[in-house]
């Protein structure tokens, strides 16, 4: 198990893990987030590719209400 | 009426409505709907890791909207550029209403963080609409760093005070050479109508519709509102003036002139 940051929380995933697989495991649609690994985009075309590392900071977004 | 023109790509209607505060997702759909809006604004938040998501796109159809979203809750230009690039990541097209608001009260808009995001973000690509004070000197240098618009507040968000910053508006329409977009403060069609008889060429409209007992009968109050303010504005008003000037002719009374 390695330890992440999501969205400020601490959480703890199995090794090795892909930004795709940390969605499955969250249960979200990969088309409905976005995602930022360690301040830098990560692309959905890559979601698949994209290894974690321990210590990883993430950001998931997705849109909601907004003027 | 006329085609509302931002960069390059040409709308319908001059109302743009944002989809925050609605009670539900079916009302806010329904108000866009009657708004006949082509611009949509949607927020970017943290999802709730604990929670299923909550879907607002399944109640928007993003081939009749295009999808506008802000950078709302970014206190600084660092923030809002992030934002930015996740709603281009998450499939938006690269329009960005940008939004930096750092004070939690009046939420008015920091104009050096505005300002700062928008040079990076016109550089990389983006389609840049930001929402500022009514500073025409900012509006202006805005406009030099190659925003698509400039969107000023009539009032602070949600106050629904309506076109309280009247006069540094008309000097922003007088002076761009982008369309005006009054954003912002609006609660009343009327108020609505106000800014487009100004020459403003949009208005956007999100409170007033959500906190309607009747969003959608509201929205399409706010439709025919920028309808008519658009149409008196092309009309030509007539000039204000101190004295009365006479409707009826001035000559042919019942007394004898001496």
């Amino acid at each position: 198990m390695s330890q992440l940051t999501v969205n400020g929380k601490p959480l703890a995933i199995a090794m090795p893990a892909s930004v795709a697989s940390l969605l499955h495991h969250l249960d979200f649609n990969p088309s409905k987030v976005a995602v930022e690994l360690n301040g830098s985009i990560a692309p959905l075309a890559r979601f698949d590719t994209t290894e974690l590392n321990c210590n990883d900071r993430l950001e998931l977004v997705c849109f909601v209400g907004g003027g | 009426m006329d085609k509302l023109i931002i960069a390059g790509r040409s709308f319908s209607s001059r109302l743009m409505v944002g989809t925050g505060k609605f009670a539900s997702h079916q009302l806010m759909a329904a108000a866009l709907e009657s708004s006949a809006s082509d611009i949509v604004t949607v927020a970017l938040r943290r999802v709730d890791i604990d929670r299923p998501e909550d879907d607002l796109l399944a109640h928007i159809d993003r081939n009749k909207y295009l999808l506008l979203p802000n950078t709302s809750g970014a206190r600084d230009a660092e923030e809002a550029v992030r934002l930015a690039r996740l709603a281009r990541a998450a499939g938006c097209e690269p329009w960005i209403k940008l939004e930096v608001t750092p004070d939690p009260y009046y939420l008015l808009p920091d104009p050096i963080e505005t300002l700062k995001a928008a040079e990076i973000l016109v550089k990389e690509g983006f389609v840049v609409l930001p929402y500022i004070n009514a500073d025409p000197v900012l509006a202006k240098h805005l406009q030099e760093a190659g925003v698509a618009t400039v969107m000023p507040l009539g009032a602070p968000i949600g106050t629904n005070k309506g076109v309280r910053t009247r006069d540094s508006i008309a000097i922003i329409i007088e002076q761009a050479i982008v369309p005006v977009v009054v954003d912002a403060g609006l609660g009343a069609p009327s108020h609505a109508a106000e800014a487009m008889e100004m020459g403003a060429d949009a208005v956007l409209v999100n409170t007033a519709l959500a906190v309607a007992a009747e969003p959608a009968r509201m929205a399409a109050a706010f439709a025919k509102g920028v309808e008519a303010g658009r149409e008196a504005y092309l009309a030509g008003l007539g000039v204000v003036r101190q004295q009365a000037d006479a409707s009826s002719p001035l000559t042919g009374f019942l007394r004898d002139e001496s």
